[in-house]
């Protein structure tokens, strides 16, 4: 007995055969429901593009050195990103913990709520990934020029859309009910949104606001995306890479630990 | 040689804030058995369930799955487990046989397993003509037997099933039985929570009573019955004043009781005739056992 026991020995923790389970699971369930998404995903920002490219537009030809279109065009690729991690890990975290008690049936399979948080995360950075070029497709439509940076896009999508999926999920362990989501949504989520650089440049703000919007993680994507765009910036883009890679590493841990708080008693 | 154990636990404590919800558990499961774990809702039952798979962390004492102490090594012991929950977790949206590949993915299966172990579960379930179905248009007892193919999809070694039949039709229930029937026979461990005494007098080989988190008494079906309530018991009809009048007589007697709406049940007359009240003998039963040691009606 005691032999089998350290012949077998236990698990190793990350295990591949176990994240891929988990993002089996989630790729399946997504062929069920993705041409929703995808339409959300793609009229929105196109929305968010028109009314102030055309509306703002309008009123001021070039911000920041740019021209508007250009500018909001490769901002909103991280609202694209943002909208689509933080919200469907927030509510689907939830939801499957919540209601549907999927997460009670995969841990009772030889997953562990690390590899099921970073499992799910993946899963919703490569959703973020992909539906955060979308606004830049969209955006070279109205003219915006491709470059060969713009290949970088989708891997700064992934990035920071894995650290907002992170985020979403802990959201989700720590709070007691869906409807205390708002509080998250009104304090932080909007806030963040708008102090990002993706409509307005963010130099022209008071000092204070300048400052926030240095620890704002989407103001990073904002700035990373543009100049993947427009021309890297060695210095000024691996500080702002470094920024993303924490944001990242930090809610992934935090992530676990709030789940592991919640799914193991 | 000493029996082989699929599940082992000694003195198991948990405890949520001040309630005690398991209180120095021990319970055998050896391997190749069905054991039934019955109790009334709220006796730590689904607690000790949850204990197997590390979902629960106990505060104390030891607890070992087909050898593999927990929860240190649980995810070991969890690859070779089945488990059936008492909440249907199926994923709704999914097909039939979609379910059963995630759950081939999920338990690690290779690629060239997954198709036939599909195949199997489906067979097993009887859902071989529904596999393109979604899980929203199946019925309750075609949702149930899906729960359970699935926990079988990778054929482990030991089945956890907590209520594996709670809320069905009876006939619906007798199905099921007959399926867990068919895997205790291929020598599958199964431990078995349930709070129906009849599926646990059908299927398990012996059954652990508990209530209020302890083990009240274990032994096989017959001989609970035997020991606690002997061969006979007197059923005693009327109305509630000399139902009442029956019942303080038989305590004064020395003999234990129960209430059953309509009558009262005097315990413990193997032997004893003319000083009796006139009633109708049947023969003990599990559920008179269970009601003796827990003090809890059936619902």
């Amino acid at each position: 007995m005691i032999g089998r026991r350290r012949a077998a020995g236990r698990l190793g923790r990350l295990e591949r055969p176990a994240i891929q389970g988990v993002l089996f699971r989630e790729i399946t369930n997504f062929s069920s429901f993705w041409r929703s998404t995808t339409f959300s995903s793609t009229v929105e920002p196109t929305i968010y593009l028109l009314a102030f490219g055309f509306g703002f537009g309008s009123l001021v030809s070039k911000v920041a050195g740019y021209d508007y279109v250009d500018f909001v065009g490769t901002g909103i690729v991280a609202t694209a990103v943002l909208f689509s991690s933080v919200f469907p890990s927030m509510f689907g975290t939830f939801v499957k913990y919540q209601f549907q008690h999927t997460y009670d049936a995969i841990l009772a399979a030889p997953v562990d709520t690390e590899e099921l948080v970073t499992a799910e995360a993946l899963w919703i950075a490569t959703r973020a990934g992909t539906y955060g070029c979308v606004p830049m497709l969209i955006a070279m439509a109205f003219g915006l020029d491709p470059s060969p940076g713009m290949l970088a896009v989708p891997l700064i999508a992934f990035g920071s859309g894995f650290g907002w999926a992170c985020f979403g999920i802990m959201i989700a362990g720590i709070l007691k009910s869906i409807d205390n989501f708002n509080y998250v949504t009104s304090t932080i989520i909007t806030p963040m949104f708008l102090v990002a650089g993706t409509f307005f440049p963010l130099s022209e703000l008071p000092r204070w606001a300048q400052v926030l919007g240095n620890v704002n993680p989407l103001h990073h994507t904002v700035e990373l995306v543009r100049h993947a765009a427009f021309g890297w910036d060695a210095g000024a883009d691996l500080a702002h890479l470094g920024a993303l890679v924490l944001f990242a590493a930090v809610m992934w841990r935090l992530a676990i630990r709030a789940m592991e708080r919640k799914l193991i008693t | 040689m000493p029996e082989q154990l699929a599940i082992r636990l000694r003195s198991i404590v948990k405890r949520y804030g001040d309630i005690v919800a398991v209180d120095g558990l021990d319970l055998d499961v050896p391997e190749g058995t069905c054991v039934g774990l019955l109790g009334p809702n709220g006796a730590g039952k689904s607690t000790t369930m949850k204990m197997l798979t590390a979902q629960v962390i106990a505060d104390q004492g030891e607890l070992e799955v087909l050898g593999h102490r927990l929860p240190e090594e649980s995810k070991v012991a969890r690859a070779q487990c089945g488990v059936v929950p008492q909440l249907d977790n199926l994923d709704t949206t999914l097909t039939v046989e979609q379910n059963l590949r995630v759950f081939a993915h999920l338990y690690r299966l290779g690629r060239a397993e997954r198709g036939p172990a599909v195949e199997r579960a489906l067979e097993l379930a009887k859902l071989g003509d529904r596999r393109h179905a979604k899980v929203d248009e199946l019925s309750g007892g075609m949702r149930r037997r899906l729960l359970i193919a699935r926990a079988l999809v990778h054929e482990p070694r030991l089945l956890l099933m907590d209520e594996p039949t709670v809320g069905l039709d009876p006939q619906v229930r007798q199905e099921l039985w007959a399926l867990i029937d068919a895997l205790r026979a291929g020598g599958t461990s199964i431990l078995m929570s349930t709070h129906y005494i009849e599926e646990a007098q059908r299927l398990a080989d012996t059954v652990t009573i508990m209530s209020q988190g302890r083990a009240v008494a274990r032994g096989r079906p017959a001989a609970l019955v035997s020991e606690h309530a002997g061969h006979e018991v007197l059923e005693v009809y009327g109305p509630p004043a000399r139902l009442a009048e029956v019942e303080a007589g038989a305590i004064a007697d020395g003999l234990r009781t129960r209430r059953t709406g309509t009558s009262v049940t005097l315990i413990g007359v193997d032997g004893r005739d003319g000083d009796l009240p006139d009633g109708v003998r049947r023969p003990a039963s599990l559920e008179d056992v269970f009601v003796l040691l827990t003090g809890e009606e059936i619902a």
